[in-house]
C-alpha cells in the first residue's frame, strides 16, 4: 500500500468566543486506503504523544448516513468527491499536497470548537413543522394508503437527506434551502403529508428564516456537494410550495 | 397588506418579487428589441412605430412608471438580498473553492449594477436626449429616430458602452432567465436541462439581436437616409 | 434462583400481551403530567419512547451524545425491518415470525417477549407509513417486500438501502412534534455518566454537557435507558465511533444485572480490515446474499484473481453447507464458515481474511442494471472504501462485529432489576437470544419504544405520584461527586499512552480471545490480560486538556475505561457458558461437521450478572427459559 506524506492547515479555535486561525502540521505516513478522517486519528495521535490537544472535530458513524462529519476540505465541503468526509479516502490526494481543512461556515453554524460546528439550528426547522402528526396507535393499516412508485420515489429521493449541512456551507449564502426543500419535498410529495402541507411550509421557511440562514440565489452549489444527491428541483418545489402556502393563509 | 408584508419580509417572498419582476423586465427587453429592429426596414417603418408609441402618451407612462418600478423593486430587493446573505456567511473560509463555478452566477449583483448605470445613461442619451444636442434638431422632426439612432452610434466609445452593456445583459439573463423559472417554482428534473439551455439560446439570441445594430452603423451598412 | 421474576403473564401465549394490557395499571390523563421520565438515547428505541410518553402527557427528558438526536447509529441499518403482515401471501404470520425470531436466537430467548415483539410488528409498519416513511412500493402503489437471511419468506419492508435511517428520520420527527410541543425537552450532545437510585428506585441520572463539560443532575420518577448495544468493545465494529457500553455499565455497577454479555453478533458480510490505522468497519447489507454467491477458492493459498479461478476451483461453502438456505443462512453461521474457510488458509486479500461475495451469475441472469437498481448505493460505497468496481470483480467480504444481543436483564415490563429503570432497543437482552435475524433490531427497537414502553411504564409510575426526588438529595450530590471526582482521576494521570491505543489493544484482545471463537483456554488468557491493562490505562493513559470544554479525548477516555472492566465480564459470562450457541462458539463445543452444539439441559437460561464491587468476581444469577410453545430443536439450515 501506498504511504503519503502531506502538510494541512487545520482551523483551531479554542471555543466559540475565541479567535481561530489556521495551524499548519506534518502529517506524516498516511496509508492511502486510509480515510480522511483516519488520516485526522492518526495525526491527533501524533500531536497528543507531542503534548498538544488533538484537533477537535465532528464524527460519528463514519459510513456516510449519520451526517455529522463536516470538514470544509481544500474550500469544498467534505473534499472532492461528492461523499461524506468519513468516506474520503486518502488516495484521492498526493503525497505532499497541502490540504486545507476547515469548519462548515455559516453564520447559522457557530463555530464550537476547532473543526466542530453547531447545526442545532437544523434541529429547529424540523421541530417547526418537518413531521406529520401521526398519534402512535392511531394509524390505519399500511396499505391502506396506495402510494403510486413515482411518489414514493420522489419522496424518498428528498428524504436521503443526512442533515450533515454541506449545502448551508457550500452556499455563498449560507442558505439552507436545499435542506428545507428536501425535508419538505419528502413529507409533501406524501399522501399522509396533505393535511398539514402548507402549513408544515410556511412553519419552517418561517423558521429558516429567523435562523439567520441566506436566501437562495440559484448557484446550485448546494447540489454539487450532496452527499446524498439531494436534487435542486426540491427548492423549486419549496418555492411553488411556500408561495401557495402564503396566498392559502392571506384567504383564509 | 400584512399578506404583502410577511410575503415580502420571507426569504423566498423576496425571490419571487425579484423573479416576476425580472420578467417583466424580460418581457419589455424582447419587446424593445422588437421595436429596435425595425431600423432594418429603413426610416418610414421604425419612425412611425415611434410617432404611434408617442401618440399615446398615458399609457406610455403608464408603461414607463410600471417598467421604473419594476426596476426599481428588482434592484432594490436584490441588494436588500445580497446585503442579508452577506451577513448570513459571516466568515469565509481561508481557502474558498466553487464546485459549480459559472462567471454568470457569480456576477449577477455586478452585472446588474453596471446595466443599471448603462439604462440611466441609455435614457438620457435617447429618451431624454440630454447628451447630444444633435437629436434636438433632427431632419425628420423629433420622431426620427432613425437618425438619431445613427448618429449615436457612430460614435465608437457609444457603440462600445451599448456593446458591453448589453453583453452583460445577456448574461444576466443567461442565467437570470432559468433562475426565474426556477424561483417561480417552475423545474422539475426532466424539464430541468431544457430550461437552462433555453434560458442561454433566448439571451444569446437577444444578444445578436440588440448588438446587431450599432455593429451595422459602424461597419457602415445602416447609414443616415436623407429625407 | 430466582431473585430473577420475569412477570410473564400468565395464560396461552397468545393472549399474554392482552391480557397484560388490561390488567396494566393506568394513570389519570390530569397525573401524566406530573411524572417526569428521563430517556437516556435517541435512536429508534430511544427516540419512539420519548415520544410517545410525551404524547401521553409525561414530561420527559431525552439525552443523546451526538449533536442531533437524528444521528443516533439505528440510522445506519441498511437492509429492513420485518413485520408479519403477510403481504406477499407467502404463509407468514406472527406465529411464523416468532418462530423464526426463537430458531434464529438458537432457543436463548424468552418466549412471551418475542411472541409479543412479533405481535406488534405489524403496527410498526402501519405507524411508520403514518408518519411518512418511504418504505419501497410496488407500481401499483402497494408495499414492498424482500426476503432476508434466517427466513424463507418475503416480510422485510425496506427503504433503498437506508432503512434504518427512513425510520430513525420518522422517530426523530414524532420526537420533534413533542420537543415543539414542550413535552419533550432534548438535551443533544449531553453524555449520561452515572445512574443515581435512591432508595433502591431509579431516580435520575448524571450527566456531562459536552461542549461546556459542566456535570449536572436530572431527577425523575424513572429513568428510561436507551443506549444501544455494547459492540465497540472491540474496538473495531460497524458501531459508530461514540457508542459505549457506559449508560448500561454504570448502571451495572449500580446494580443492575447485565445478561448474557457473550452473545455478540458477529455480521458476514463487511469490508475486511485494511490495515492497523482502521477506525471502523463498513457492513455491506446482508440484502446483498440475495444475489451474491459466497465463495473461497478450494485450494488453499490460491493467490490467483477471482477471474482466473475456474468454476470447479470454487468452493460455494454456504451453498454446499445448507443447501435449503444456501446464501441466505443465518449470520452467526455464514460468519463461522467464511472464518473456517480463512482458518483453513484458503481467505483472500492481502491479508487473506476475506471470501468473496460474487455478482456476476445474478449480472448474467438480471443484467447489471437491475443489480445496480437493487445495490447501486452500496456497490458505490464498497468503491470508495475499497477502491474495487465490484460490477466486474467480485467483492470481498469478511465478519465484523455488528450487534450485541446481550444487555441489562430486564422483565417482560422491560424494567430491570433496579425498580423504575427501564431498558430498551439493543441495550437490554430480551428477543435475540443468542443471535439475531437481519431485520429484527429496527422492529424490537421501533417495539419497545412505541408500542411495549407506553403500556408497562404505568405499572411503576403509577403508586410513584410525588415520590421524586429533589436534585439536592445527597444520593445526587454523592453520584455528581464521584462522577467529578473520577473526570479529575482521569485528568490527573498524565500518562504516555493515548486513549485510543488502549482501546485498540482491548479491541485487538477481545477479537483474537473472546471474537466467532472461543474457548476455555482463550478466555483464560482474555481474563488474565484485560485486568493488567486496565491497570496499565489507570497509571499510563495520556488525556489531555481539561473538563471544562470539548475534550474529545476525555469523552473516549471515561468511555474506554468501562470497556476494560466490561471486557472482562464479558469474557467471564463466554467462559462460564459452557455450550456453543448462536453467536456464541465454544470450540469445545461442536458437532464433529462443526455445528455449534448446545446443551439445553444445563444452559436454557439466561445469564445475568450481578457486580459484587471492584475486585471482586460478579455473581452470576440465572433466569430459566421455559419453552411451552416451541419444540428446542437443533437449529438446521441445510
Amino acid at each position: 500500500m501506498k504511504h503519503l506524506n502531506l502538510k494541512v492547515k487545520v482551523w483551531r479555535q479554542k471555543n466559540a468566543s475565541a479567535e481561530g486561525g489556521l495551524v499548519e502540521y506534518e502529517a506524516r505516513n498516511i496509508p492511502e486506503d486510509a480515510s480522511f478522517l483516519e488520516m485526522l486519528d492518526i495525526l491527533n495521535e501524533q500531536l497528543q504523544e507531542k503534548g498538544e490537544p488533538a484537533i477537535a472535530f465532528d464524527h460519528d458513524c463514519r459510513e456516510g448516513i449519520c451526517g455529522m462529519c463536516s470538514l470544509s476540505i481544500n474550500g469544498i465541503p467534505h473534499g472532492p468527491s461528492a461523499t461524506t468526509t468519513c468516506q474520503l479516502y486518502m488516495r484521492h490526494f498526493k503525497d505532499g499536497e497541502t490540504i486545507f481543512i476547515e469548519p462548515f461556515r455559516a453564520r447559522a453554524f457557530p463555530v464550537l470548537r476547532d473543526l466542530m460546528v453547531d447545526r442545532s439550528a437544523f434541529d429547529r426547522i424540523q421541530q417547526a413543522g418537518g413531521y406529520i402528526t401521526a398519534r402512535t396507535g392511531s394509524a390505519q393499516d399500511a396499505n391502506a394508503i396506495l402510494i403510486p412508485k413515482p411518489a414514493a420515489d420522489k419522496a424518498m429521493e428528498a428524504a436521503a437527506c443526512i442533515g450533515c449541512g454541506a449545502c448551508v456551507a457550500a452556499c455563498p449564502n449560507g442558505s439552507a434551502m436545499l435542506f428545507v426543500g428536501a425535508k419538505a419535498t419528502h413529507l409533501n410529495t406524501l399522501p399522509q403529508g396533505q393535511p398539514e402541507r402548507n402549513q408544515r411550509t410556511l412553519a419552517m421557511v418561517r423558521k429558516m428564516d429567523a435562523e439567520g440562514f441566506g436566501n437562495c440565489s440559484n448557484h446550485y452549489e448546494c447540489e454539487a456537494v450532496c452527499p446524498a444527491n439531494i436534487p435542486l428541483t426540491v427548492i423549486s418545489q419549496l418555492n411553488r410550495d411556500f408561495v401557495k402556502a402564503a396566498v392559502s393563509e392571506s384567504v383564509q | 397588506m400584512k399578506f404583502l408584508a410577511s410575503f415580502y419580509g420571507s426569504s423566498i417572498g423576496k425571490k419571487w418579487v425579484v423573479a416576476l419582476t425580472g420578467l417583466m423586465l424580460v418581457g419589455y427587453v424582447v419587446g424593445h428589441l422588437v421595436g429596435n429592429l425595425q431600423i432594418f426596414a429603413g426610416p418610414e417603418q421604425i419612425n412611425q412605430y415611434a410617432a404611434m408609441l408617442h401618440s399615446m402618451p398615458k399609457a406610455l407612462w403608464v408603461i414607463r412608471a410600471v417598467l421604473i418600478a419594476g426596476l426599481f423593486l428588482h434592484v432594490f430587493t436584490t441588494l436588500k438580498l445580497a446585503a442579508e446573505n452577506k451577513a448570513a456567511k459571516a466568515r469565509q473560509n481561508e481557502r474558498r473553492a466553487s464546485t459549480a463555478p459559472k462567471p454568470a452566477k457569480k456576477t449577477m449583483v455586478l452585472s446588474g449594477l453596471v446595466l443599471l448605470s448603462f439604462i440611466v445613461y441609455h435614457l438620457l442619451h435617447f429618451t431624454v436626449r440630454s447628451t447630444d444636442p444633435r437629436f434636438h434638431s433632427l431632419p425628420r422632426g423629433e420622431h426620427d429616430v432613425h437618425t438619431m439612432v445613427i448618429l449615436g452610434f457612430q460614435n465608437p466609445l457609444v457603440s462600445g458602452f451599448y456593446l458591453l452593456s448589453v453583453f452583460l445583459l445577456c448574461m444576466h439573463l443567461s442565467h437570470g432567465l432559468q433562475s426565474v423559472l426556477q424561483t417561480l417554482g417552475i423545474n422539475s428534473k426532466s424539464l430541468r436541462d431544457t430550461l437552462n439551455k433555453g434560458g442561454q439560446t433566448v439571451s444569446w439570441i437577444l444578444f445578436a439581436g440588440y448588438a446587431s445594430i450599432p455593429v451595422a452603423v459602424l461597419l457602415n451598412k445602416l447609414t443616415v437616409v436623407a429625407p | 434462583m430466582s431473585v430473577l421474576d420475569s412477570k410473564i403473564p400468565s395464560g396461552p401465549l397468545d393472549k399474554k400481551w392482552e391480557k397484560f394490557k388490561f390488567e396494566s395499571k393506568l394513570i389519570n390523563p390530569a397525573n401524566k403530567r406530573k411524572y417526569e421520565v428521563i430517556v437516556v438515547g435517541s435512536g429508534l428505541a430511544g427516540a419512539s419512547a420519548a415520544a410517545t410518553l410525551g404524547e401521553l402527557g409525561f414530561k420527559v427528558k431525552c439525552f443523546c451524545y451526538q449533536d442531533s438526536p437524528r444521528r443516533a447509529h439505528s440510522i445506519a441499518a441498511q437492509g429492513g425491518i420485518n413485520a408479519a403482515k403477510n403481504y406477499q401471501n407467502d404463509g407468514d404470520s406472527v406465529h411464523r415470525l416468532f418462530y423464526d425470531t426463537i430458531k434464529g436466537g438458537d432457543f436463548r430467548s424468552r418466549e412471551a417477549n418475542v411472541y409479543r415483539l412479533a405481535q406488534v410488528s405489524t403496527n410498526i409498519i402501519d405507524q411508520c407509513v403514518a408518519q411518512g416513511v418511504p418504505f419501497a412500493r410496488e407500481y401499483g402503489g402497494l408495499l414492498a417486500n424482500r426476503s432476508f437471511g434466517g427466513a424463507q419468506v418475503s416480510r422485510t419492508f425496506y427503504a433503498r438501502g437506508q432503512t434504518g435511517q427512513q425510520l430513525l428520520l420518522g422517530a426523530y420527527s414524532a420526537l420533534n412534534r413533542q420537543i415543539a410541543a414542550g413535552s419533550v425537552q432534548m438535551f443533544p450532545r449531553t453524555e449520561m455518566l452515572d445512574l443515581v437510585l435512591v432508595d433502591g428506585h431509579a431516580k435520575g441520572i448524571i450527566v456531562r454537557n459536552m461542549v461546556t463539560g459542566a456535570v449536572s443532575s436530572h431527577a425523575a420518577d424513572c429513568v428510561v435507558l436507551a443506549t444501544g448495544g455494547y459492540g465497540n468493545v472491540f474496538y473495531l465494529s460497524t458501531n459508530a465511533k461514540g457508542c459505549n457500553v457506559t449508560a448500561t455499565y454504570r448502571a451495572h455497577r449500580k446494580g443492575a444485572y447485565f445478561a448474557n454479555p457473550c452473545f455478540t453478533q458477529i455480521h458476514p458480510t463487511c469490508i475486511p480490515v485494511s490495515g492497523d490505522y482502521q477506525s471502523k468497519l463498513t457492513l455491506m447489507s446482508e440484502s446483498l446474499r440475495n444475489d451474491g454467491r459466497v465463495w473461497a477458492p478450494k485450494t488453499k493459498g490460491d493467490k490467483r484473481p477471482p477471474q482466473q479461478i475456474p468454476e470447479s476451483e470454487r468452493d460455494y461453502f454456504l451453498e454446499r453447507k445448507y443447501p435449503s438456505f444456501g446464501n441466505l443462512a443465518p449470520r452467526d453461521i455464514s460468519s463461522r464458515s467464511a472464518k473456517e474457510a480463512c482458518d483453513d488458509g484458503r481467505g483472500v486479500g492481502e491479508s487473506g481474511l476475506g471470501v468473496y461475495l460474487d455478482f456476476a451469475d445474478s449480472i448474467k441472469r438480471l443484467g447489471e442494471k437491475t443489480i445496480r437498481e437493487r445495490y447501486g448505493n452500496l456497490f458505490e460505497m464498497y468503491e470508495q472504501i475499497t477502491g474495487e468496481d465490484a460490477y466486474k470483480t467480485p467483492m470481498r467480504i469478511f465478519p465484523a462485529v455488528h450487534y450485541t444481543m446481550g444487555g441489562l436483564w430486564v422483565d417482560y415490563e422491560l424494567q430491570s432489576n433496579i425498580p423504575g429503570l427501564f431498558v430498551l432497543g439493543e441495550a437490554n437482552f430480551s428477543d435475540h437470544g443468542a443471535n439475531r435475524l437481519g431485520a429484527s433490531a429496527l422492529m424490537q427497537g421501533l417495539a419497545d419504544g412505541y408500542f411495549v414502553i407506553p403500556y408497562t411504564i404505568g405499572n411503576y409510575l403509577a403508586p410513584q405520584l410525588g415520590k421524586r426526588p429533589s436534585t439536592d438529595h445527597p444520593e445526587f450530590k454523592k453520584a455528581e461527586a464521584d462522577t467529578l471526582a473520577q473526570i479529575q482521576r482521569l485528568l490527573a494521570i498524565k500518562g504516555r499512552r493515548t486513549v485510543d491505543s488502549f482501546h485498540r489493544e482491548l479491541g485487538l484482545l477481545m477479537w483474537d480471545l473472546c471474537g466467532m471463537a472461543r474457548s476455555e483456554k482463550s478466555l483464560g488468557r482474555a481474563l488474565s490480560r484485560i485486568p493488567s491493562l486496565r491497570e496499565e490505562f489507570w497509571q499510563n493513559v495520556n488525556v489531555l486538556g481539561a473538563n471544562e470544554e470539548i475534550n474529545q479525548a476525555l469523552e473516549k477516555a471515561g468511555r474506554v475505561a468501562d470497556f476494560l472492566e466490561f471486557g472482562e465480564l464479558m469474557c467471564l459470562d463466554a467462559l462460564e457458558r459452557r455450550e456453543s450457541c448462536g453467536g456464541h462458539f465454544r470450540e469445545e463445543f461442536q458437532t464433529p461437521d462443526g455445528e455449534a452444539l448446545r446443551d439445553d439441559q444445563n444452559f436454557a437460561h439466561v445469564a445475568a450478572w450481578e457486580y459484587a464491587g471492584a475486585g471482586n468476581r460478579p455473581v452470576r444469577h440465572a433466569e430459566a427459559l421455559n419453552y411451552e410453545n416451541v419444540h428446542l430443536s437443533t437449529r438446521s439450515y441445510k
